[in-house]
């Protein structure tokens, strides 16, 4: 009998699904009845996140993933086990053995048929605890390579000539940074890695972290011998308990193996890292801000020149990547710099991950080759509007970031291309709005986000933010006028020249690309004192359609403020009056009766 | 070290507030010893404070700043300064809704205004019975299955904002079930 194993997704992701709770039901009857041959594993995010829990049966060279599974479903799975027949049901992809694949579902095919996995390659496939099943697939080679046959510089020159570029959202030409750190002044050099990952919505670095953490420290270890590091960090935020878990974990694994520490594969170089935990502050994503966090004191940045390269940690030299650009260096080092920038476009080359979620249908972690229009990513890959509804844009990069309009989704993906349309590539957030949206509030959300995390350093990003974040409450609660919009322009604008760090000089972006693709929202807000995507609560009103009410009470006895009347079998009415229009009415009601205006 | 830090971690998660002062001090002695000549130590300490204590008492930082030599301004501008630490007491369970962006557009907000009307506290509030705690997140990670809120750590998914009592009832159930279990042993 082949050796069977079922292998259960356990990202932080799959766990918020119920994979636990499958994962504890097929070991404790895998304890209870005997099963023979039949072992069971896990593996961290696989990228769909729309299909989670998600289980693998594998047999041989065949495989079967299931989507969506609980513990029904596990109960047949295991049955079919015994029986030889295994359900055919939920079904998401197969692979029946000599390399075919199929796909059991259509939803399947288009999710993964553009996307092109090198920093995710491990990612859902391995056991993130185990380091036997990173080397099994070639995990630690390029290290070895890099300790016995190169020279610092020649790995400067490989990394160099992939063109890769910091995946944090800069792209700023990852070998030219580490030859900054070569050569530098200073007998005691760092490297960091940042893995405060803040951007609201995007979750790019903590599935690599939980996924595959060994390839990020592979990537660490070979900058600290192309750079002379002595000593790095990697600060991961402390909302990320699983990742920090499985760092410590594959730290100490790889220090067993001599992959890390004193002596590195018997050579004479010598590399530590220390994972240190993040208190919750988005500015601690700028470098600057992450060095004096690291020292512990407040995150707060300072003024460049002098760059970490020359001062940074302890005012020694210090070079600065994120998790995806470190986990890109050891498919670059091992099959050469072609096998990266082969994928190209503009300027840019190789793939981006991308965290794809909002109003589409398959949402999930995907990584595209560069040159993959918008449109590609939101329609194919995501299968377009989750809701019905027409989509109207897409935000990246974050709350430094900005908003393009649908009518620019043919825009290529690079980095130039994407910052020419006011946004920018940003370290992968891809949100997708769709026409019950409203681009002023989504402006409002951002920049409250950046004025709560403005550290106070600097005037123009303190009181700027605050006084901008003000004109759009104004706005979006009616009060708002014309002079505003312009004021609004104005004050960005200063705020983009003059703030310290990057948190300030990028906090205008999603009021400015706004403005500048959805300026008609802003003038319905001010002028006509209406929100068309329903969402602004003072310029809405909801109503209830007595030709669709059947006076069933439901939406009265659901409201928080009794703002409903009516009696059973009687057309309802709401008091516009006492009304909070906080939709609890149009969530329950099982007759689409009720609507905002 | 770290097996220490777990088990302060655990005890403190069952019951912060039986437990004797002295030994909770004598915790955090044993991890300001363990970071003794350790630069940019303040940070993780405080992290660790904070677990021992489920907060971060006064009387604590005090301690702290004596002990490792850092001026008091200093401990409190740091502690300040991130979101994740806390100087008043917390609730018995901590709440947190997401409204990262994948969250807000699929209706966080609604979400974390039906847990307020329900609780009648503010962000960062606690119920007059110690209960809950109520934070806002930024981004669990968990942006397929928006909105979504966390309870200790544990994700709940595709909160619906007229769902929130049938979420929140099990709690109040389970304190009603151990505090019958506590009469009956007396």
């Amino acid at each position: 009998m082949n050796n069977q194993l079922l292998k259960v997704g356990l990202g932080s992701c799959g766990i918020a699904a119920g994979a636990q709770d499958v994962y504890n039901y097929l070991s404790s009857d895998i304890d209870k009845n005997n099963y023979p041959g039949l072992d069971l594993g896990k593996t961290s995010c696989i990228g769909l996140c729309f299909a989670e829990p998600i289980v693998e049966f594998h047999e041989g060279d065949k495989r079967i993933v299931y989507g969506n599974v609980d513990i029904k479903l596990a109960e047949k799975i295991l049955k079919g086990i015994s029986t030889g027949v295994l359900p055919e049901e939920n079904r998401i992809l197969e692979e029946k053995g000599e390399g075919k694949r199929v796909a059991a579902d259509d939803n399947i095919v288009k999710y993964t048929g553009r996307q092109v996995k090198l920093a995710l390659k491990n990612c859902g496939i391995i056991d993130p605890e185990s380091i036997e099943e990173y080397t099994a697939r070639g995990g630690y080679k390029a290290l070895e390579k890099a300790v016995n046959s190169m020279q610092m510089q020649e790995i400067i020159d490989v990394m160099k000539e992939s063109g890769l570029k910091g995946r944090g959202g800069a792209g700023f030409l990852t070998g030219q940074k580490w030859e900054f750190l070569l050569r530098a002044k200073g007998d005691k050099k760092y490297l960091v890695c940042n893995a405060d990952e803040g951007d609201p919505g995007a979750f790019m670095d903590r599935a690599i972290l939980e996924g595959d953490p060994h390839v990020v420290i592979e990537g660490m270890i070979i900058a600290a011998k192309a750079t002379g590091a002595y000593k790095g960090y990697i600060y991961c935020r402390a909302e990320y308990p699983l990742a920090v878990k499985r760092l410590h974990k594959a730290i100490a694994d790889a220090k067993e193996k001599n992959f890390l520490g004193e002596k590195i594969l018997g050579s004479d170089f010598s590399f530590d890292i220390i994972v240190k935990e993040g208190a919750g502050a988005f500015v601690c994503g700028e470098e600057t801000a992450l060095i004096m966090s690291i020292q512990g004191g407040r995150g707060m940045p300072n003024l460049r020149p002098p760059f970490p390269a020359e001062s940074g940690i302890h005012q020694s030299p210090t070079n600065i990547n994120n998790v995806e650009t470190y986990a890109n260096v050891p498919g670059i080092i091992l099959n050469g710099p072609e096998s990266f920038n082969k994928y190209k476009s503009g300027n840019s080359t190789g793939t981006k991950v991308f965290a794809l979620a909002g109003k589409v249908k398959r949402v999930g972690l995907v990584e595209v080759p560069m040159g993959l229009t918008i449109r590609e990513v939101v329609e194919e890959i995501g299968g377009g509007s989750s809701t019905g509804l027409p989509l109207k844009a897409v935000q990246m990069g974050g709350p430094a970031g900005g908003c393009i309009p649908e009518s620019m989704f043919d825009t290529p993906i690079n980095y130039d291309s994407i910052n020419a349309t006011g946004a920018i590539m940003g370290s992968g957030g891809l949100i997708v709005m769709d026409a019950s949206s409203c681009m002023v509030d989504v402006a409002r959300y951002f920049l409250q986000f950046t004025q709560n995390e403005s550290c106070g350093k600097c005037t123009f990003c303190r009181i700027g933010t605050k006084r901008m974040l003000e004109i759009l409450e104004r706005i979006t609660t009616g009060s708002g006028t014309i002079k505003d919009i312009d004021m609004l322009e104005e004050l960005a604008n200063h705020v983009r020249k003059t703030s310290l760090c990057g948190l300030g000089q990028l906090a205008p972006n999603p009021v400015l690309t706004t403005l500048k693709y959805f300026r008609d929202e802003y003038l319905a807000h001010v002028n006509d004192k209406k929100c068309p995507a329903g969402v602004c609560r003072s310029l809405i009103e909801i109503k209830i359609d007595p030709d669709k009410c059947t006076g069933c009470t439901l939406c009265a006895r659901v409201c928080p403020v009794n703002a409903i009347a009516g009696e059973r079998k009687m057309t309802h009415v709401i008091d516009s009056g006492i009304c909070t229009r906080c939709g609890m009415c149009i969530q329950k009601c099982k007759f689409d009766a009720i609507y905002r205006i | 070290m770290k097996t220490e830090l777990d088990e302060a971690k655990k005890e403190t998660a069952q019951c912060s507030c039986s437990e004797d002062e002295e030994s909770l001090y004598s915790g955090l002695d044993v991890v300001i010893d363990g970071f003794i000549g350790v630069p940019g130590a303040l940070i993780p300490v405080l992290q660790s404070t904070q677990n021992i204590f489920g907060y971060l008492p006064e009387k604590a930082l005090k301690h702290i700043s004596e002990r490792m030599k850092i001026p008091y301004s200093e401990v409190t501008g740091v502690v300040t300064f991130y979101s994740y630490f806390s100087t008043v007491p917390r609730g018995k369970h901590i709440i947190r809704v997401c409204l990262g962006t994948s969250c807000y557009v699929r209706g966080g907000k609604e979400v974390l205004e039906a847990i307020q009307k329900k609780l009648s506290i503010p962000v960062g509030g606690t119920t007059v019975d110690k209960m809950f705690s109520l934070e806002v997140g930024r981004c669990f990670g968990a942006c397929g299955l928006a909105p979504t809120i966390s309870i200790d750590g544990e994700v709940y998914k595709r909160v619906k904002p007229t769902k929130i009592g049938e979420i929140i009832e099990p709690f109040y159930a389970e304190a009603e079930a151990n505090a019958g279990a506590d009469r009956e042993e007396v």
